[in-house]
């Protein structure tokens, strides 16, 4: 897929006739043994080994907690209370599924950091990019879905904050929002096509991942200093090399995974969510997720519903946009000692925004005295800076920085010492 | 980089640190004397107490609060309140039947299957724990308008868990002088707004326990907590035995994935 010529050899009689007529194998061997990764890759490239396993998890649970859940609004919270009681393992494989959601997140925010930090979004990997945004929006939609199934207190009011949103629209949105509902408010026939859209919405992440990593195969992968592969020194065979790294990425993962399930399968849920859904009763705070609160934030920190909706899809869309934002010529903040103190503040501020996310915004984030600064101006100050960065901090930066000597290759900073990478 | 994030660990500290000052006013949770036998990644329920517990919220709380998502059988499974080992199928303990055959509910109606009528049935143990109300109305009726919550859940459904069922079953205090209490409300020292709907369920010797484990206030409620903290998550036990073995062997498959990166990379520079 790379562009280099295939070393695929077919040893049996078999796999030349396969090879002749559909070449899988060799397609596989040319991604996935043969392909060249750059030796210099860090642990931070194993979160996409680690997506990808926590996908097939999240596949694999969910299709066995479909074949006991009750997509119906009267029987969905007892049935999930059902697998959790009466269904053989049911509760291990409903907590893999519930936490295995929060991992996910956690794994594709430290992936998409990365790519942050090491510039992996810009030319010519724009469209893998792009793509990873696309798989992001998708988790998250899927995410919400699958959330609201538990049909909980906490997965009601939330259904029916989140689809409320797209009635703020103009002219069309009361007819999305009836649209979505498939009715006049959140009832069983939007339980019902939440159930259907969540198991899809996982098919289609499995989807463009596929187109993703056909993008990465075709760019290569980025390293930590941005310099692409110049020879056969500067990169080693993806298998045993990225595999073997890989697996002891995931397998730590696991560990962490194993340690959410087994021991605080509850800690990242909201306690709300083990009531069973009452329309009639609003729970005294709507959160969402955690790995929804800074979005959540940015929505609530504009007074007007209709802005504060599309602030909180632009904070998303920017990324869209981001490899033509981003002016500098250096592609890893390695070298961009100013990029890396925007990086570190967006990071913290974008930590600031869950906190604000998950709490009221009339409550004081930084009491004094009497007084203070509240939750919503907090999530406003969070807000500004989260377009800013994008915005008006990446375009200039690259601009006026003044970055740090760039190795020409991967392999002249270990080979000559650092000092040359000074000189140079 | 590490200078960076030198000078912002501490302002970051002093963010999380500034709101769990300011949450020192709110209503306090207690932890009963000696902690929970469940607590812990090694904890499983003290059977003892659970037999204690399933007996309070039999002659106590089950007058008010449902819990639907309850059978019989459940009484009789592995880590249980009455759990027999001789009796691997809870549907044939002996106790447990018993339990289902007794239980003091509305007549179950059963089908006569050689006549086709409806007749009254004894308890089995696959039936739910009787619901105390026919319907939400008679509910609020009897309570002065709450329905009761179910608590199947309870202790899972609560901030706080099973230190705020017990704070609340231990938190009736006399209200302060400044504080009037409105009318059919009950002042509680860790409810939210302390005012509750509920009386206060529990007193000395209400129940009596056979074991001669003395029935304070506080020993009923520690009691009914473990027993409802059981029934929010029957399978809690088998959940934190299997997390040893799966953990191990996780952390084994861990180090052996280290092993092979090592050994494999020895020869990159």
């Amino acid at each position: 897929m790379s562009g280099q010529p295939s070393t695929y050899q077919p040893k049996s009689g078999f796999t030349r006739w396969l090879d002749s007529r559909l070449p899988i194998l060799r397609l596989a061997h040319d991604s996935f043994v043969d392909y060249p990764t750059p030796k210099n890759l860090n642990y931070w490239w194993t979160f996409g080994a680690i997506l990808s396993f926590m996908l097939g998890m999240q596949i694999i649970t969910g299709i066995v907690l479909a074949m006991h859940y009750v997509p119906n609004a009267t029987m969905a919270f007892a049935s999930v209370e059902h697998i959790m009681r009466d269904v053989n393992y049911g509760w291990l494989v409903r907590y893999l599924h519930a936490n295995g959601a929060s991992m996910f997140f956690v794994a594709v925010y430290v992936h998409m950091l990365r790519g942050l930090y090491y510039g992996s979004y810009k030319a010519p990997r724009e469209i893998l990019w792009i793509l990873g945004c696309i798989i992001y929006l998708l988790m998250m939609a899927t995410g919400f879905l699958g959330y609201a199934l538990v049909w909980g207190q906490m997965s009601f009011h939330g259904a029916v904050v989140i689809t409320n949103l797209f009635g703020a629209l103009p002219l069309v949105g009361e007819s999305i929002r009836t649209w979505l509902w498939g009715g006049f408010s959140v009832d069983n026939a939007t339980l019902n096509r939440f159930f259907s859209l969540h198991y899809l919405l996982p098919f289609m992440i499995a989807g463009v991942v596929i187109l993703h990593v056909w993008a990465l195969h075709v760019s290569g992968q980025n390293n930590p200093i941005g310099v692409d592969p110049k020879s056969e020194k500067d990169t080693v065979k993806f298998t045993p090399y990225a595999t073997v790294k890989d697996g002891f990425g995931v397998a730590l993962f696991v560990v962490m995974f194993g340690l959410f399930v087994f021991y605080m399968p509850n800690s990242l849920g909201d306690v709300n969510n083990y009531i069973p859904a009452n329309p009639l009763v609003t729970p005294e705070h709507i959160v969402p997720e955690w790995y929804y609160l800074p979005f959540y934030a940015i929505l609530r920190a504009i007074p007007n519903k209709l802005m504060g909706v599309l602030a909180m899809f632009g904070s998303i869309g920017v990324l869209f946009i981001l490899p033509w934002l981003d002016t500098s010529k250096v592609r890893s903040m390695r070298f961009r000692p100013k990029a890396q103190i925007f990086f570190v503040i967006f990071v913290i501020n974008a930590l600031i925004l869950g906190w604000c996310g998950h709490n009221p915004p009339d409550k004081f984030a930084i009491p004094v005295g009497e007084g203070g600064l509240t939750f919503v101006w907090l999530s406003r100050i969070g807000t500004a800076y989260w377009f800013a960065y994008f915005v008006i901090i990446m375009p200039l930066l690259g601009i006026v920085e003044k970055t740090r000597p760039v190795p020409d290759t991967i392999s002249s900073p270990v080979l000559s010492g650092a000092a040359t990478v000074e000189k140079a | 980089m590490r200078r960076i994030l030198s000078v912002i660990a501490p302002v970051l500290a002093l963010a999380i640190a500034v709101p769990a000052l300011a949450a020192e006013h709110e209503a306090k949770l207690y932890t009963p004397k000696g902690g929970w036998s469940f607590q812990g990644p090694l904890g499983s329920f003290d059977q003892g107490s659970l037999q204690r517990g399933y007996k309070v919220y039999r002659e106590v709380c089950s007058s008010c609060h449902a819990m639907n998502l309850l059978s019989f059988r459940n009484l009789g499974e592995k880590y249980g309140p009455f759990y027999d080992e001789k009796f691997p199928n809870p549907a044939d303990n002996p106790f447990v039947k018993t339990l289902a055959h007794d239980q003091e509910a509305p007549a179950i109606k059963g089908i006569n299957e050689e006549t086709g009528d409806v007749e009254d049935r004894p308890g089995l143990p696959s039936d739910r724990f009787p619901d105390p109300f026919p319907n939400e109305y008679a509910a609020k009726a009897s309570t002065g308008g709450y329905v009761p919550p179910d608590l199947s859940l309870i202790v899972k459904a609560r901030e706080g868990g099973a230190n705020y069922i017990y704070s609340i079953l231990t938190g009736f205090v006399e209200a302060p002088s400044d504080v009037t209490v409105p009318d059919k409300l009950y002042y509680n020292q860790s409810f939210p707004s302390h005012f509750l709907g509920m009386k206060p369920p529990l007193a000395d010797n209400k129940v009596s326990f056979d074991d001669g484990t003395p029935s304070t206030i506080r020993q009923q409620a520690k009691d009914v907590t473990t027993f409802l903290a059981w029934a929010s998550e029957p399978k809690q036990t088998e959940r934190k035995r299997l997390g040893l073995w799966v953990m191990a062997y996780l952390i084994g498959m861990a180090l052996l994935a280290y092993g092979s990166y090592r050994r494999v990379w020895k020869n990159v520079h």
